[in-house]
């Protein structure tokens, strides 16, 4: 990643599984490069498969951009578990990041294109949850 | 059945958490046991309708938690609930490390500006808020809404107990409508919730302390 500060809008993964918080992360790499911030997440601090705050408060720093951050979830402790890590995050930091509601790897990967290109936080999600029925 | 002596002596609430209480570790030091004793069954529950996992990831949180117990009950209430809800959040994990966080940082926000009565609806209705699940979801609610309501009305520790066990036991005949559970549909019919019974434990736990209070 560049040392300039982040033009664009990060990313975070957070799987149960980190192979597959890991393999989404691979395929938004070969889509956009490392023109955004992007950090994975996934498997509890002993190894099993699971989501746990404390791996998504880090993924959030590693992918941190001034822009905001949008984070891709996969099933229901992953949301709930973000939706914790927004809450110990601080108002300040929180109000700059989004939980998509989208499928992880296609909301990923339509996300980072969007990003890529230098859009708002807004457009990066709203792009992500098209994929979503509703 | 629930000890005798305990029938006819009013709940204390959470009242009973005074400032340094030094019986809070003790109810820690009940509560790791309790979800120690029974990981097993809840890991099997939790099995039977979603990954596997309740019982170990709720032993993991209350082993870190037993812990730090000393320190934190000499902490204030407040403090001391929420972070007690901080190292289960950090430890716990899966779905239900959240739950049981936004519980006792919920009670531990809400005894600061009202009655202990009160303060339990509004932290029930933080963790209802939280995984998004309504009474009759077949999810840990369905044992904290009747146990958060029976003590509002001042009901007795002995009959807390008997309360969440009930309530318990009424997760068996439902269908899951949140969680991992949900996707087997009317395959989750017959199974007690994993998380409905780790509540209804602790519940126990809780009710036996409080009768012992001052």
């Amino acid at each position: 990643m560049s040392n300039r500060p982040a033009a664009n809008v990060g990313l975070v993964i957070v799987s149960h599984s980190p192979l597959i918080a890991q393999g989404t992360a691979d395929m938004v790499r070969q889509m956009v490069g490392d023109e955004v911030p992007l950090a994975w997440c996934g498997g509890t601090a002993d190894n099993t498969l699971g989501t746990h705050v404390p791996a998504i408060l880090a993924a959030i720093d590693r992918a941190w951009s001034e822009r905001g951050v949008a984070i891709l979830v996969d099933l229901g402790g992953a949301e709930t578990n973000s939706e914790m890590a927004l809450e110990m995050i601080g108002v300040e930091r929180a109000r700059r990041i989004r939980i998509c509601n989208a499928p992880i790897v296609e909301g990923a990967i339509m996300a980072a294109t969007e990003a890529s290109g230098g859009a708002s936080l807004e457009a990066v999600v709203a792009t992500a949850e098209e994929l979503s029925p509703l | 059945m629930a000890d005798a002596r305990l029938a006819d002596r009013p709940a204390p609430m959470i009242a009973a958490l005074h400032p340094g209480a030094p019986d809070l570790a003790v109810l820690i030091h009940a509560a790791h046991a309790a979800i120690a004793d029974h990981a097993g069954e809840l890991d099997r529950l939790d099995a039977a309708i979603g990954d596997g996992d309740h019982g170990t990831n709720m032993r993991r949180g209350f082993a870190a938690l037993q812990v730090a117990a000393e320190d934190v009950a000499a902490l204030p209430q407040a403090e001391a609930l929420q972070e007690a809800g901080r190292i289960l959040l950090m430890t716990i994990g899966g779905a239900s490390g959240p739950l049981a966080a936004t519980l006792l940082m919920a009670l531990g926000r809400a005894l600061s500006v009202r009655p202990a009565s009160e303060a339990w609806r509004e932290a029930v209705a933080a963790v209802a808020a939280r995984g998004r699940a309504s009474p009759g979801d077949k999810t840990v609610i369905d044992v904290l809404t009747p146990v958060a309501a029976a003590l509002e009305t001042g009901a007795a520790a002995a009959s807390i107990a008997r309360i969440a066990d009930a309530a318990c036991a009424a997760t068996r005949p439902m269908q899951a409508r949140r969680g991992r559970a949900a996707a087997l549909g009317v395959r989750s019919i017959g199974h007690i919730d994993p998380g409905a019974r780790s509540a209804a434990l602790l519940a126990q736990v809780w009710a036996k302390w409080a009768a012992k209070q001052p």
